[in-house]
């Protein structure tokens, strides 16, 4: 059975907020999308033009954001991860691939276009909610029961 | 300095929203797709509450001529609808319900340690790797109207 989370509509608001300020932040001053897998994909070559260390920097600020937020509130942060490795990898794989492949992720796509009426971003944040939960209806209701 | 100095802002302050949010947890991520189970969708004022304040805060700063550090401005310039945007989702789509991460989320876990998300992130470099590479190899044009940038 699947592990039942709380419903946390105040504090989901205020950090969705605070991403958006981070969204807004990154396009005031560097003119840049706060989109993860295109900044992922900027670790990556060709390295023309694509801010590089800037990539870096935001990626470093991403990984130490935890560690912050437990300094501040005193409170470890909860998380349940699937210990399947198998499953794990080819989920990544799958992420990793069909986000660069796709021009972008639930940040780029479905934050930063979908604020921008980007007609390609809607359509990719509509498939890709649809598969996702496709994916958890087939794995949780007609494999696992 | 200053690009730098941003750009290391923002991506903590993203993570910050991610952690605050919940999203940093893949059990709720899964959850939010489970309508017909263990439903919770916090989600969706997850973004809900970044598309209002991106929305905003994006016609504030395109008032501007050019961002505040000098650079120009790095928009996408495509409009055409592709298979591309079909094929990308649907493949993203069923990695992010089979483990409950985007490639945000995941990278903000890398800090928590577990063998899970290292596995995860591992996989997901070497797919956006391999991404890179199918679109250079298919699409050198894309990758360099854009600065590099997919």
């Amino acid at each position: 059975m699947a592990e039942v989370t709380p419903f946390t509509p105040i504090a989901s608001t205020i950090g969705g907020a605070i991403i958006g300020l981070a969204a807004v932040l990154l396009m005031l001053f560097n003119g840049r999308i706060a989109g993860i897998s295109g900044i992922l994909a900027r670790l990556f070559p060709p390295y023309a033009g694509s801010d590089m260390a800037g990539a870096a920097a935001f990626i470093a600020g991403l990984i130490l954001a935890p560690i912050c937020y437990s300094i501040a509130s005193g409170a470890p942060v909860a998380q349940t991860v699937s210990s399947n490795m198998v499953l794990m990898a080819v989920a990544g794989l799958l992420v990793g691939f069909g986000t660069v492949y796709g021009g972008g992720c639930t940040s780029g796509h479905g934050v930063c276009g979908l604020a921008r009426l980007s007609r390609r971003s809607l359509v990719a944040t509509v498939v890709f909610m649809v598969a996702g939960f496709a994916t958890v209806f087939i794995v949780r209701h007609l494999i696992a029961d | 300095m200053l690009r730098v100095t941003i750009s290391f802002i923002a991506g903590l302050l993203f993570g910050l929203g991610l952690v605050i949010g919940g999203m940093a947890n893949p059990a709720k991520v899964q959850n939010f797709l489970d309508v017909f189970g263990t439903f919770d969708p916090s989600l969706a004022f997850v973004m809900g509450g970044a598309l209002v304040v991106t929305f905003f805060g994006y016609r504030f700063a395109f008032r501007h001529p050019s961002p505040l550090s000098g650079e120009p401005f790095h928009l996408p310039t495509a409009t055409e609808l592709e298979p591309r945007l079909i094929i990308g989702p649907a493949l993203f789509g069923v990695g992010w319900g089979l483990s409950g991460f985007c490639p945000g989320p995941a990278i903000t876990s890398l800090s928590l340690m577990a063998t899970g998300t290292l596995v995860f992130v591992a996989a997901m470099l070497a797919g956006i790797g391999l991404a890179r590479f199918t679109l250079q190899k298919h699409a050198p044009k894309r990758l360099e109207a854009r600065g590099g940038k997919v």
